[in-house]
């Protein structure tokens, strides 16, 4: 699985972070998504699926691929 | 004609709500309906989906709207909300630009503006907000509401041909346009009927923060004074009128006094829309109808009252339970509400729910810095958390609210 995330896009909601804090952090100020883990384990799975899914901005992009 | 299927199967009233459609339209293609489409298919159903839509703009984002979009840090397309490769992997028909016209529930039947008649097992309603006006703008060049693509590339337009900007509107939309401008180095005016930017909506203290923000920024504000109208030369807007009778002259007129959801067309459907769309706490408006997004309101099981969100989060969070609900799931819908506004460099967030009368302590941070999370509390229960330029933070508060509406 590997992660891509568009800070310009990003509005700091911090849903990402809520949901896989393993992966997602923000930037204390303006909140902007720092991504942690670009390619987490398959544990995360569900979890980054669902915080890709509910992101606002549509910030966030999955490829599931191994 | 693309899009329109047969409806094969029973007649549509024998169909008992709990089967799984094997044909959804959703009407509406914008953040709600297209998170529904996506959040099906993600489920693994397979059949018919059909989105129907008013504009003829591929899915794109609002919230830029008034913000990169306006000041042109974002060509349109970046607003776009997926790549065409991404819609078409949807295998969805687009029907676009034909606005739904007519809802007949019993039946799952939509007409469109130009006639389709569209049929389906389920239909998701999707239609968003429509802007309130004055009377008689719409025949004065010069005067917007913004709410599309269209009104956004349009007020931008004006906006750079110069001259004197006056927003009508000290809420959300009215004071990100105000900001927005300034930043464009437009002459601005912001005119309210409430004392502080966006006091009715995050209480005093923030919003004397956010007027002195925009004062300082170079916005006039007249603030705590009822517009009563427009006037205008030659098909033009020549400024707005107050109810004392003063005349505060303008070129560009932004008109951002709420807006209503967008029922017009569900009149006569049996559909109760008295303040959107009617649905109980499974976000079902009647057997195989749903709603979702600034349209829908809902009873929230657990703070046992019926809300109606206008937000971006609330758009997609619902549409997963519509989409789960479709689909022979039974949850119900339990949000807290969430949103963000950025005015300048402020960057706010705001989570939960800021009823006025409110206690506010600031327990992060420091006024004076800018910089502080800010903690609402009513009947001695935390009910909403603040950040200014502190969302991480801000976020990290937010199971205070959680905790007190018992998630
Ligand atoms: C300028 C602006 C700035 C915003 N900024 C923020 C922000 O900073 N933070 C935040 O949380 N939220 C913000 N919002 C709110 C957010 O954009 C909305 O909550 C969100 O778009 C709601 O999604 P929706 O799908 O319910 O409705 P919409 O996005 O309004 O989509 C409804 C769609 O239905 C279509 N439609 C209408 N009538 C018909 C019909 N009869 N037939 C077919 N189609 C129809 C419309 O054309 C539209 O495409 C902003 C909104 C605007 C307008
Ligand atoms: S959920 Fe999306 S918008 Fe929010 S912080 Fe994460 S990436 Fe940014």
């Amino acid at each position: 699985m590997n992660i891509a995330v568009d800070q310009d896009k990003c509005c700091g909601a911090g849903q990402c972070a809520l949901l896989a804090p393993e992966v997602f952090d923000q930037g204390e100020d303006d909140g902007i998504v720092i991504l942690l883990n670009p390619s987490p384990a398959e544990r995360f799975r569900a979890a980054v699926r669902e915080a890709a899914d509910v992101c606002p901005a549509s910030a966030i992009t999955v490829d599931l691929r191994p | 004609m693309p899009g329109l299927r047969d409806h094969r199967g029973p007649p549509a009233l024998t169909v008992p709500d709990d089967v799984v459609p094997d044909d959804v339209v959703i009407v509406g293609a914008s953040a709600g309906g297209l998170a529904v489409a996506e959040a099906l298919r993600r489920k693994g159903y397979q059949g018919g989906l059909t989105l129907l839509g008013a504009e003829s703009h591929p899915p794109y984002d609002r919230p830029p709207l008034s913000k990169q979009v306006l000041s042109g840090v974002w060509a349109r397309e970046r607003a776009y909300l997926r790549q065409a490769d991404e819609l078409s992997a949807l295998e969805a028909d687009f029907l676009l630009g034909d606005p739904a016209v007519r809802l007949d529930v019993a039946a799952r039947e939509v007409l469109t503006a130009s006639g389709r008649l569209l049929r389906a097992r389920a239909v998701v309603l999707a239609t968003g907000l429509t802007p309130v006006r004055f009377q008689g703008q719409d025949g004065l060049a010069g005067v917007h509401t913004l709410r599309t693509m269209d009104d956004a590339l349009g007020l931008r337009e004006d906006l750079l041909d110069g001259g004197r900007l006056v927003v009508v509107g000290e809420g959300v939309l009215g004071a990100e346009v105000a900001a927005t401008a300034r930043g464009m180095g437009v002459d601005v005016t912001l005119v309210g009927l409430g004392d502080a930017v966006l006091a009715d909506q995050l209480g005093d203290l923030v919003g004397g923060m956010l007027t002195r923000l925009h004062a300082e920024r170079g916005v006039r504000l007249r603030l705590g004074v009822a517009v009563e109208g427009l006037s205008g030369s030659g098909g033009r807007v020549s400024g707005v009128r107050l109810a004392s009778g003063e005349l505060l002259p303008a070129e560009t007129v932004v008109v951002a006094i709420g807006s209503r959801p967008a029922t017009g067309w569900l009149h006569g459907s049996g559909l109760s829309v008295r303040d959107g769309v009617r649905c109980d706490s499974r976000c079902r408006a009647a057997p195989g109808v749903y709603a979702v997004g600034d349209l829908a309101s809902w009873h929230h099981e657990k703070l046992d009252r019926r809300l109606r969100l206008e937000n971006r989060t609330n758009a997609v969070e619902q549409a997963r339970i519509v989409a789960a609900n479709l689909l022979g799931e039974d949850r119900p819908y339990l949000p807290l509400p969430y949103f963000w506004t950025d005015q300048y460099d402020a960057k706010i967030q705001a989570h939960g729910f800021f009823p006025s009368g409110a206690r506010v302590d600031v327990v992060e941070g420091d006024l004076e810095q800018n910089r502080f999370v800010a903690l609402y509390h009513r009947d001695g229960k935390v009910t909403g958390v603040l950040g200014w330029n502190m969302a991480k933070a801000a976020r990290l508060h937010r199971g205070r609210v959680a905790d007190a509406i018992g998630d």
